[in-house]
């Protein structure tokens, strides 16, 4: 490289700087992955029956996402252009592979409930969308942090859309009763708690269609205090 | 010199080493955590056996458990003798009998096939895997049997891949359930249980299969029928 160059490079940015820290908030809210760009929405709906399971997925994306980002990013000036998506394709199958079998050793009944999803990282589109939008063309640093910020964005949204559905759809919270059993006493023939006056779990809110009637809510409520969101036609 | 990144020996050469390169991570990985996963594998298996006599377990207290219960096992050849000097990996909790479903190189008249006994309450019970295909992939299971060598006390399934919500149902509790009290044998005569479409799984025999699950639910018949008919040979002899 010549002096030249040297000179012309812009001033060297603190770590944390305006721009950085955006990199992070703004997939969180404004340019949230799922409710903006509506992107892996799949997963979303698949894997948020229960906010366990929903909570390992959010793991293993954001594994996935920070190392596949870094990895993209510093490999970035070395991809041959005409091949990149294959090479960006083969970086998250690699790293969805590695997730799985580290799932398999050390948390093999997460591996179980999780199952066929694991696999389905690859074809979440926020992943690819990231390397092809971001990691390709910017440093490693401020592409983890971006890595971070979607794959956070990511996580929220599918643990909330948990949450709300293993609340109505099951009375359970990381499958502990909140509002008593529901299953009668084998002796006493008794409900407990809630079930006991009559209430009763709703049982739609397992079905996948009412998690993305959750995620429409969250956009609902997203677009109608920031304006801003709202697209004109 | 400048590499021309757009050449396509640059291509080949870049598509070499990354194909290379992640070769070897992830076998190195793969081999690296082969005995943990297979260690889970074991104590699952454990686990399964335990659920198909109705006793809960987790990983923790699996193999105690699985100690407790399980007083004998011993592996039958295919016309229903006990095959006796196995080696190691061919004694009946060993044995990867989906494996020898799937090798192709193994005849069928060659298939070994695993029986645990366990003692529940004070009876009998005989633990029998199942081995089969699903829609996807492969489907398993155990059935448990009563010392009246026909009738079914108990039954657990699973799947590697079946579709959630539909074929993987198998493995819920109202499907297994419905195993309970179905018999293998009649009068010392193997019978088959039937997987109905038509809602007239109570009756004898017939097992309510799974809506939108017809393949799996049908994989699930063949199996339980295929193997029990070969285990029917060693309970008939007894």
């Amino acid at each position: 490289m010549s002096d030249n160059a040297e000179n012309v490079k812009a001033p060297k940015e603190s770590l944390f700087s305006k721009k950085n820290k955006k990199l992070i908030t703004e997939p969180l809210g404004d340019n949230n992955p799922i409710t903006i760009q509506v992107l892996g929405i799949c997963s979303a709906l698949a894997i948020t029956v229960q906010v366990e399971q929903a909570f390992w997925m959010s793991v293993s994306v954001i594994f996935v996402m920070i190392f596949g980002n870094l990895i993209i990013s510093l490999l970035r000036n070395l991809i041959p252009s005409r091949v990149r998506i294959i090479v960006q394709l083969v970086v998250v199958a690699s790293l969805v592979i590695i997730v799985n079998e580290l799932l398999q050793a050390f948390v093999p009944d997460v591996s179980e409930k999780l199952s066929v999803f694991v696999g389905l990282i690859i074809t979440n589109c926020i992943i690819m969308g990231r390397f092809e939008a971001f990691a390709m063309s910017n440093k490693p640093f401020p592409s983890i942090l971006d890595a971070i910020g979607n794959a956070l964005g990511y996580a929220w949204i599918l643990i909330v859309v948990a949450l709300a559905r293993e609340v109505f759809g099951s009375g359970k919270i990381w499958g502990f009763e909140i509002f008593g059993s529901n299953i009668p006493d084998e002796e006493t023939g008794q409900m407990t708690g809630l079930y006991e006056l009559g209430y009763m779990n709703n049982n739609m809110m397992i079905l996948p269609p009412m998690a993305l009637i959750v995620v429409g809510i969250i956009i609902w409520v997203q677009r109608s205090k920031n304006k801003e969101l709202v697209e004109e036609h | 010199m400048a590499i021309n990144k757009d050449s396509n020996g640059y291509t080949f050469g870049f598509s070499i080493v990354l194909v290379i390169v992640v070769g070897v991570v992830l076998s190195s990985l793969a081999i690296g955590l082969k005995p943990r996963i297979k260690a889970n594998e074991a104590v699952k298996k454990k686990m399964d056996i335990l659920a198909a006599i109705g006793v809960e377990s987790s990983r923790k207290n699996g193999e105690k458990l699985y100690a407790e219960y399980v007083t004998d096992s011993y592996v039958i050849s295919a016309e229903g003798e006990v095959v006796e000097n196995l080696p190691e990996e061919k004694t009946a909790i060993k044995l990867d009998i989906q494996n020898q479903f799937r090798d192709k190189k193994i005849a069928k008249q060659d298939r070994l096939y695993p029986v645990f006994e366990a003692e529940l309450d004070g009876n009998k019970v005989f633990v029998l895997p199942v081995v089969g295909k699903g829609l996807w992939g492969p489907i398993w299971g155990y059935l448990a049997l009563a010392d009246d060598y026909q009738t079914i006390v108990g039954a657990s399934f699973d799947h590697k891949g079946e579709t959630p919500g539909l074929g993987a149902e198998i493995k819920q509790s109202f499907f297994e359930k419905q195993f309970k009290n179905e018999k293998i044998s009649k009068g010392g005569e193997f019978v088959e249980i039937q997987v109905v479409q038509n809602g007239t799984g109570t009756e004898d025999q017939k097992v309510d299969g799974i809506t939108g699950g017809t393949i799996t639910s049908k994989g699930v018949e063949e199996m339980v029928n295929r193997t029990m008919k070969v285990y029917q040979k060693y309970f008939s002899k007894k």
